[in-house]
């Protein structure tokens, strides 16, 4: 399992980097944040391409960081709030990650 | 040259807690810490507790810190220290008296690593024979000497007595990578878990604290690196 983690870490981190700098780039370079409204969201999720991207950046950036405050956990704490800790983290980050997952699948255009 | 010595005393059947106490002894520039010690437990104090052997940078018994990193008292030259010169028992180990500490748990993940040649095939008639990038392959991890400065440099440690340690890895890694020996896999099995090489942070204290100048957080990296492979 801790090798597993180890290989994650080491993946996810080179993968963030290229979709993170690309987030950067297409927000704050080739868009101004003064232009990124509800339209400008409803045009990229019209393809299917920019949904995947969110999802993958949502998914490796989140379980990325958890395993991240896993470790963290680990190393600074003793049981039983280790243990207790640890729960609370993958509670908490769990529903977070299924609150974006549920954003960027289901977002529908309002009518109108 | 009249030296100070700050050393951090502590004696279980009368004190509570540690304690400093300064001395001061007349020694050469050229003189080691240890001489300083020496003196001091000759001619002024001879309640002193310390461990030494060789006295040359080979045993590795007198390991301890000095003026806040690890060191060996017999490789540290006055003349190089900033005054005055403090010491304190080795970070992470119980403490016996003033700097010996209890080295039992350490050696402990010494053995748990098995740093003996496990033997993989028939044994021969004369000896194994090793090319000599065979054996350059290893050769860093050759000079430890179990000296115990690198694990009690490590954060990991001090939090977490239950990893087993840079030392003990650096032990593995001398047989893992050792052309003649066939029990990598038992010694992986030792070393992938959480309290394995995985609790290592790569904070490179142990690199900094190693008196052989061993690059011990590139072991332990290339251990890592074994197991993700599968195998040696």
């Amino acid at each position: 399992m801790e090798l597993f983690t180890w290989l994650f870490m080491r993946y996810s981190g080179v993968l963030l980097l290229f979709l993170a700098l690309g987030h950067l780039f297409i927000m704050h370079v080739f868009n101004s944040i003064h232009q990124i409204d509800y339209d400008f969201v409803v045009r990229r999720y019209m393809a299917l391409f920019w949904r995947g991207y969110d999802l993958c950046m949502l998914w490796l950036a989140m379980i990325h960081g958890l395993n991240g405050m896993r470790i963290l956990i680990d190393d600074y704490l003793k049981p039983p709030w280790q243990g207790r800790s640890v729960k609370v983290l993958y509670v908490t980050g769990g529903l977070f990650l299924l609150l974006g997952t549920w954003v960027i699948i289901c977002f529908q255009p309002a009518a109108g | 040259m009249e030296v100070t010595f700050q050393l951090l005393r502590f004696d279980p059947l009368k004190d509570r807690q540690p304690h400093w106490e300064t001395y001061r002894v007349e020694l050469e520039p050229t003189d080691r810490v240890l001489d300083g010690l020496e003196a001091i437990k000759g001619q002024m104090d001879g309640t002193l507790a310390y461990r030494r052997s060789c006295a040359h940078g080979v045993c590795g018994s007198d390991a301890m810190i000095i003026n806040g990193r690890n060191r060996l008292a017999c490789k540290a030259l006055v003349k190089n220290m900033k005054e005055p010169i403090r010491i304190e028992p080795m970070r992470g180990f119980k403490v016996l008296k003033d700097f010996v500490v209890d080295m039992g748990p350490f050696f402990e993940k010494y053995r748990a690593v098995k740093p003996y040649l496990i033997e993989k095939e028939a044994r021969p008639q004369k000896e194994r024979l090793q090319s000599q990038e065979e054996r350059e392959r290893f050769d860093d991890t050759t000079k430890c000497i179990l000296c115990g400065a690198c694990t009690t440099s490590c954060p990991s440690f001090w939090f977490n007595a239950g990893y087993v340690g840079p030392a003990a890895i650096v032990q593995a890694h001398r047989f893992i990578f050792d052309s003649r020996d066939g029990g990598a896999e038992e010694r992986l099995s030792v070393l992938n878990n959480q309290e394995g090489v995985w609790r290592c942070r790569t904070v490179f204290n142990c690199v900094e604290a190693c008196p052989r100048g061993i690059n011990v957080t590139r072991a332990i990296g290339e251990v890592k690196k074994v197991i993700a492979k599968g195998g040696r």
